[in-house]
């Protein structure tokens, strides 16, 4: 058993290791080296993994690449993987989001994207369809960027269903229950404190992850508050008693235990640096009633934040966290998040992190 | 009829690892030289202009030493023997 760790950062994709169950871990050379990887996901289903990438060549665009051999040779569709129809009138800006669908949907991928878009693929990930029925929505227009960007920047499609909840910033939690053809806002209690007054649909949602053991179950992580939903979205409460601030990028639900979930909170939307310089994880076993925190292995004297996409967790027993700041230092946790030890130091700025466990 | 094309050097591997390129075209302007360009290059031509059509924004050209975007852009004529350099700007960090 291989634990294998894709690291997406501002200048590269680096990959690391680890052979003794998550104890210790080996750390590759630079893999794309210069480009921006703002989206890396490793898909399992087939043979081989698949390592795709959402690249940023810098001067000369976006692009989706692909790796059949963890990393040694590059493949990139010769027109774009993703590429607006000519009447769209839009041009891809930045791919934020790669997601493998479900073992029966076999090549089946999905891209958020900026421009607000969805995409899907069905040739796992070498090129996607644009999803009419969000790219047509009459709000759209409407979708504010947040200050990273106008993007999709989170996908979950429901293995059981044809339902795929996605997140934007700032355009907020939209559910399609047909497989992406009807689109339904699902914000209801999500505080927007950048507007007047809690809107249909706008607000910053950071990003949404699905728990455990109820698909109708979700945690979001806003710009200002942590939220959970029982019923898909269709009413939101705050669950953020307990935490230090409610303010963050990331949050991830376990893959394997109903009511587990995490997150890493920055002091405020005009203060993004952990508190008091200690980067630390929350947990919480109950679905957001009550948090712990853990910090062993994290460093004091700390400023940097960790974004949105740069926390996973993989599929061991016990759950494995990974995390990478801004200061391009990678932690993991073979505990589910009680303790840390260093990957990697002085990387540039992580981007997203995305772990597999390799037979 | 042709007109030369001049990569930098990080292109010239989606040009048969050639820097200079020479374009059989009938006259014209930038844009069809680039729609040339794409049907031989299509990835070399992805990395200058966007699927709008537009040339990406760090992307510079020049014609015969003068950069597109205080000329015509796009629609800059080009004539037999014309040079057309792209260059990256000076951008990122």
């Amino acid at each position: 058993m291989t634990d294998l760790l894709a690291i997406g950062t501002r200048k590269g994709l680096w990959l690391a290791r680890s052979d003794d169950d998550r104890r210790s871990w080996t750390l590759s050379e630079p893999y794309l080296l210069a480009q921006e990887v703002a989206a890396v996901s490793i898909d399992t289903r087939r043979p081989a993994p698949r390592l795709l990438a959402g690249i940023q060549y810098g001067h000369w665009g976006p692009t989706v690449m692909w790796s059949d051999d963890l990393g040694a040779s590059w493949q990139e569709t010769e027109q774009g993987a993703i590429r607006f129809p000519e009447e769209a009138g839009a041009a891809l800006a930045r791919v934020w989001q790669l997601r493998p669908d479900s073992p029966e949907r076999a090549d089946v991928v999905w891209a958020g994207c900026e421009p607000h878009s969805l995409w899907r693929s069905t040739d796992g990930g070498c090129s996607f369809e644009l999803v009419r029925g969000l790219w047509d929505h009459p709000h759209r227009p409407t979708w504010e960027p947040g200050g990273g960007g106008a993007a999709v920047h989170t996908v979950l499609p429901d293995p059981g269903s044809d339902r795929v909840v996605i997140a934007m910033s700032a355009g907020g939690v939209y559910v399609s229950e047909d497989g992406g053809n009807g689109w339904t806002p699902r914000n209801r209690g999500i505080s927007a404190g950048f507007l007047p007054e809690e809107p249909e649909y706008g607000q910053c949602v950071h990003k949404v992850a699905i728990d455990a053991g109820d698909p109708e179950r979700m945690y979001a992580q806003n710009h200002g508050g942590v939220f959970r939903t029982d019923d898909c979205g269709k009413q939101w409460t705050s669950i953020a008693g307990g935490l230090p601030a409610d303010f963050g990028f990331p949050i991830v639900a376990s893959p394997r235990t109903p009511g587990t979930a995490w997150v890493i909170p920055l002091v405020a939307d005009m203060q993004r640096v952990p508190p008091d310089g200690r980067l630390r994880v929350h947990r919480t076993r109950d679905a957001g009633e009550t948090w712990s925190e853990f910090g062993a292995g994290l460093p004091d004297g700390t400023w940097a934040s960790v974004l949105r996409d740069a926390f996973c967790a993989d599929t061991g027993d016990p759950t494995g966290l990974y995390l990478g700041t801004r200061d391009g230092c990678v932690y993991a946790s073979a505990d589910e998040g009680e303790t840390f030890t260093t990957v990697a130091e002085h990387l540039p700025d992580v981007l997203t992190v995305r772990a597999a466990r390799l037979p | 009829m042709s007109v030369q094309v001049v990569l930098p050097g990080v292109l010239a591997d989606l040009a048969g690892g050639h820097r200079k390129l020479e374009v059989p075209l009938g006259g014209g302007t930038l844009a069809d030289l680039l729609d040339a360009l794409a049907a031989d290059h299509p990835m070399l031509a992805r990395r200058i202009r966007d699927e709008t059509g537009q040339l990406r924004r760090f992307v510079n050209v020049y014609v015969d030493g003068d950069d597109v975007r205080f000329e015509r852009g796009l629609d800059t004529t080009l004539r037999d023997g014309t040079q057309v350099q792209v260059l990256p700007s000076i951008a990122g960090g």
